[in-house]
């Protein structure tokens, strides 16, 4: 998502040159107005006082943040001890993200192997083939991931015809319920940018293994592997982070023992018994966690560009 | 040819390759072939029947479907318009608007609600809106859709654009065509396939959008998206299952036309 388009591209045709602040003044009118200007408006409301109906009273307070990362008892007196029912709800998203992230890989990486081991004429087709389901709403794929993996659904249907089990599998409601559900959502944005790697890889260094004795495995490990890593940690990414931030699979498979950022700081914004300063406040922690992911990769592509 | 294709072949990477597409199109499958369904219940199959897509058009619940529709239909095309139209002009200034201070910083801009997750996105527009006094109804959710699907527009505008040598429009100014015309003339046509399917993608992003939606909307006013979500909240009923077919097809059809237009040359 950020590594096509953060270059723009190298082309310095400079044709309208003249007229190009009018032309970038509608963007930056809509997006800095509508994307830019309220993200700064969040991160000052979560420095506000809340309001018990919703909303916000214009005060400064740090409580929302102090309510995240601390404990000070029933009162509000006690010694101020390490807060973990939030932390804990970060951490649990962080894991559930990171498993389905491994998940996808296992299934993603052989996937984007034998695309990019095709005839060259039939690449594309199959690179479509797993961009599809991307497109469908992802509302609708969880709702058919639910329909699938429900206790009278089609999967423990089809398990128990063929006499593999006797009775039908749990999985909705648990966390394993929430990792398919995620590793479903973003499975094709790990195909895809180990496809790109793996496309430009040279195979004759593969050959060139092989004429060394290496077996395959070693090769794969210690040769492919190596040259396409930008690749596989850029799809470990795309699949991680919007894991992280979740919301439907969470709620629609997870119910309620699952819970996730997403869910945690969709309920402060719900009717009248939401804390919107301490949502804003979950938000800027979810928010600034994606962004130190991003930027990391951002400077270690940089580092592997200026390599080659 | 044989040792060359051995030694890149993995025993088993064709299987998991199989297993992944599986993977990705069960879940849809089993809903649309459920969707015919000729059973009330969900579990039991009954033979086929276009019972539920009946029911959707003229059963209790149409009236209720026929607004989420028009809603959603309304905003994704009027959405999908403007921010196609803000995109081709950000990318003629990204692509044809030589080197300057400003273009990195308006790069970032305009993916940035790519880079920030959904529900930060969703909840700093709440926000927003509350916080300037905006009443929040159709008009919250079609300025939302408009600027969140700027990007989805701008990437393939702008690799198109990348792809179409400067000399076109040089060779049409040389004939004295102003800039303007030689944008009209040359550079718009050529670009049509990058904006068709920019169009398209924007399209599909507001159409399929729940998250953002459903914090802007208010009360009293829902999208197809926001109208499944709320049935789906009650029990998985069949009817729910046929609308969910309908805007698979959907998906599926405009992905298709906008891959094809994508790939259609027309600088020869």
């Amino acid at each position: 998502m950020a590594g096509g388009a953060a270059s723009g591209g190298s082309v310095a045709a400079d044709t309208y040159a003249k007229a190009r602040h009018w032309l970038l003044a509608p963007s930056w009118l809509v997006l800095g107005f509508f994307v830019f200007a309220p993200v700064c408006v969040m991160l000052i409301y979560s420095f506000l006082t809340k309001e018990f109906r919703g909303g916000v009273i214009w005060e400064f307070s740090l409580a929302a943040y102090d309510q995240f990362f601390f404990d000070r008892g029933l009162f509000g007196d006690a010694e101020p001890t390490l807060q973990w029912t939030y932390i804990s709800v970060f951490w649990r998203s962080i894991w559930q993200a990171g498993l389905a992230t491994i998940l996808s890989l296992l299934i993603g990486f052989p996937t984007a192997y034998y695309i990019a081991t095709r005839p060259e004429g039939s690449r594309a087709f199959w690179v479509f083939l797993v961009t599809i389901p991307y497109w469908v709403n992802l509302l609708i794929r969880t709702v058919s991931m639910k329909f699938l993996l429900r206790d009278e659904g089609p999967l423990n249907e089809l398990l128990i015809n063929i006499g593999l089990i006797g009775d039908p599998l749990h999985i909705i409601n648990t966390n394993l319920a929430v990792q398919l559900g995620l590793f479903y959502s973003y499975l094709p944005f790990m195909v895809l940018p180990i496809y790109a790697s793996i496309e430009r890889y040279n195979f004759t260094m593969s050959e060139a293994a092989a004429d060394l004795y290496a077996t395959k495995w070693t090769t794969l490990r210690r040769i492919i592997l190596p040259a396409v890593k930008p690749g596989v940690i850029a799809g470990c990414i795309l699949v991680f982070v919007p894991s992280l931030g979740a919301f439907l699979a969470p709620d629609l498979l997870g119910g309620a023992k699952n819970f996730m950022i997403g869910s945690l700081i969709e309920e402060q914004f719900k009717g009248n018994a939401g804390n919107w300063p301490f949502g804003a406040a979950a938000s800027m922690v979810l928010l600034t966690m994606v962004m130190i992911i991003l930027l990391i990769f951002a400077r270690q592509q940089r580092r592997a560009e200026a390599q080659s | 040819m044989s040792a060359n294709t051995d030694v890149k072949t993995y025993t088993g990477f064709r299987f998991m390759t199989i297993l992944c597409l599986v993977i990705l199109y069960a879940p849809l499958a089993v809903v649309t072939v459920y969707s015919f369904n000729a059973s009330s219940s969900i579990t039991v199959w009954e033979g086929m029947s276009l019972r539920w897509y009946i029911d959707v058009f003229v059963g209790p619940e149409s009236a209720k479907f026929k607004q989420a529709a028009f809603n959603s239909f309304s905003i994704a095309i009027i959405a999908a318009s403007l921010a196609t139209a803000i995109a081709t002009a950000a990318a003629t200034a990204i692509v044809r608007g030589g080197r300057y201070k400003l273009r990195a910083p308006s790069l970032g801009l305009i993916t940035l609600p790519i880079m920030v997750p959904e529900i930060v996105l969703a909840v700093s527009t709440l926000i927003f809106f509350n916080s300037i006094g905006f009443t929040r109804g159709y008009l919250t959710i079609l300025v939302a859709h408009t600027a969140f699907c700027i990007p989805f527009a701008y990437l393939p505008i702008q690799a198109r654009m990348q792809g179409i040598e400067d000399t076109y429009e040089h060779a049409a100014m040389d004939l004295y065509a102003t800039k303007a015309k030689a944008f009209r003339r040359i550079l718009l046509p050529l670009m049509m396939p990058g904006i068709i399917s920019g169009f398209l993608l924007a399209f599909i992003v507001s159409l399929d959008d729940f998250i953002i939606t459903n914090f802007v909307k208010g009360a009293g006013i829902e999208t197809l998206p926001t109208a499944i979500f709320g049935s789906v909240k009650q029990g998985l009923k069949p009817n729910i299952m046929a609308i969910s077919t309908m805007l698979l097809g959907l998906s599926v059809v405009m992905v298709t036309i906008s891959h094809f237009v994508s790939k259609w040359d027309n600088t020869k």
